[in-house]
């Protein structure tokens, strides 16, 4: 395996029959695994081996599928390219002198490569999205509260969600289907029948645009590379010529979106996060001294650069005297940017606009300079905000041949809708 | 550069907070970006005031005493156990 897209290689059967029962499925190593080890990443998980399944481990069992393995992936889901991970890199099977995005990295390049035929990411600020465009595959990031949580090692719960990564469309909403519904361990699951709608999103991949109406958020092309924005209008183009039309619309709030979702996500991160300590799983400390001696020294041996920076950002953003001026105000900014979807989403079926603002970077290009890799983000990260369903489609080549990704954006529980319109490009 | 004052002894002070020892060489690079982040988060300044109406639901059960982990394999990921309990330093 040369692309390093596995962390842990190990087969675990599902059922003999099932919607799943011919499919191989590969699991972002944060989703527990009973029996089988779940990393995320980490140095401080490297051989912990989780007691129980997640619900989707236990939903794609009883649907027949096979888990071929678990995926590697940024640090605790944190970063954007998936070099953080302690077990080294994942190339891009496209380019393989390039990052495959992240944080589900592994997910999308053995999809990519055809070493799984789904994969299941998680995606907290694009980290199902984002890979899934740097790889030339479709990725989904369903509504908050759709696919349960539960089994998820958590690094910002209210912002993430588990959803699918596959080579087509149909084939995505084929694996949303096993995954969604309610679960009663996780109180933050909803019932999409509670919400005008249903669980048929395969046969929703029909491809029947006409008549589709795609609002464009100007300030998600500001910015962006150019050969990702012409790569954007052909999709847009190909769109139109199959009978949908599309309108610019204004989102204010989105220039805040990155810095509102960093705060928020690094706050959740450092409450998460405390219960790495080396005493019920992880690293030991071998300090002789106290708890907090021994605490400090087991998370300065565990946790990569970027997952302290991140927990450290956190733990600053929620002190005293700090709390108001950061995490109350991108609290604030998170309302504000669901207003805004909300009343552009009034006006049009879904909002389309580059999955990422940039074809796939070169490895070891971004790890030195953390902001420019968070900015990076700054088309996926409005969604989280807004707890909305959004999906990545391939929208064509640059004239490099990298892949560029066409997100679109629907309402709450619109999954049908974002898979209907996705599924007449791929 | 930033206008965010942020010097070594903050870094510190913040990393005592979370239980993260740093070497120097981390302190000197984080004193250096957390300036650089968090004058870019600043700009959450200019964000106003949201009257949002949280959309929450009370989520019941009826609480009832179910099967759970047993304490074999609760404890099996502990680096340290003794007579059936985690077992962590010195809390003094």
């Amino acid at each position: 395996m040369s692309l390093d897209a596995f962390i842990t290689e190990e087969t675990i059967e599902g059922a003999d029959d099932g919607p799943l029962a011919d499919r191989t499925v590969a699991v972002k190593d944060n989703i527990s695994t009973e029996g089988v080890r779940t990393t995320c990443g980490s140095a401080m998980l490297d051989d912990y081996v989780p007691p129980y399944d997640a619900t989707v481990v236990e939903r794609l069992k009883t649907a027949g599928a096979t888990v071929v393995g678990k995926t590697n992936m940024d640090e605790f889901g944190m970063g954007t390219t998936t070099e953080t991970s302690a077990f080294g890199p994942t190339k891009n099977p496209v380019d393989e002198s390039r990052v495959p995005g992240g944080s589900s990295g592994g997910s999308a390049a053995a999809v990519a490569a055809g070493e799984a035929d789904l994969a299941l990411g998680s995606d907290t600020g694009g980290s199902i999205r984002c890979p899934a465009a740097f790889c030339g595959v479709v990725g989904i990031k369903p509504t908050y509260g759709l696919v349960s949580r539960y089994g998820l090692v958590a690094y910002a719960n209210s912002l993430e969600q588990i959803g699918p990564i596959a080579p087509s469309v149909e084939e995505a909403a084929e694996l949303l289907e096993v995954l969604a519904g309610p679960d009663e361990r996780d109180g933050t699951t909803r019932d999409a029948t509670d919400h005008g709608t249903d669980y048929d999103y395969a046969a929703a991949a029909d491809g029947d645009v006409d008549g589709l109406s795609i609002g464009v958020p100007t300030e998600l092309l500001d910015g962006a590379d150019e050969a990702v924005v012409e790569t954007f209008w052909d999709a847009i183009d190909e769109l139109e010529s199959q009978g949908a039309s599309y309108h610019e619309v204004t989102l204010p709030s989105v220039e805040h979106a990155v810095e509102a979702y960093y705060v928020i996500a690094m706050s959740e991160a450092s409450s998460n996060l405390a219960r790495f300590d080396g005493v019920r799983y992880g690293e030991s400390g071998d300090a002789d001294g106290n708890w907090n001696e021994s605490f400090a020294s087991a998370r300065e041996e565990g946790f990569g650069e970027e997952v302290k920076r991140r927990v450290l950002l956190g733990t600053y953003a929620l002190s005293a005297g700090y709390h108001d001026k950061y995490y109350k105000k991108a609290q604030d900014a998170r309302a504000w940017v669901k207003q805004d979807f909300d009343e552009a989403l009034s006006e049009a079926d879904v909002l389309a606009s580059p999955t990422m603002p940039v074809p796939p970077m070169k490895r070891g290009e971004s790890l030195d300079d953390p902001l420019t890799m968070y900015l990076a983000d700054a088309n996926t990260t409005p969604v989280n905000l807004a707890n909305l369903p959004a999906i990545s489609v391939p929208a064509g080549d640059t004239d490099d041949g990298l892949p560029v990704g066409l997100q679109l954006v629907g309402p709450a529980f619109g999954e049908k809708t974002i898979i209907r319109a996705g599924s007449a490009l791929a | 550069m930033s206008e965010t004052p942020v010097d070594p002894d903050e870094v510190r002070h913040v990393a005592d907070l979370a239980r993260i020892d740093l070497d120097e060489d981390e302190v000197d690079r984080f004193t250096v970006q957390f300036a650089d982040i968090l004058s870019y988060f600043d700009a959450l300044d200019d964000v106003p005031e949201v009257e949002a109406e949280a959309d929450l639901v009370n989520v019941m059960r009826p609480d009832e005493v179910r099967e759970g982990l047993s304490q074999e394999e609760a404890l099996r990921n502990a680096p340290e156990t003794e007579d059936g309990y985690f077992k962590g330093p010195s809390v003094s």
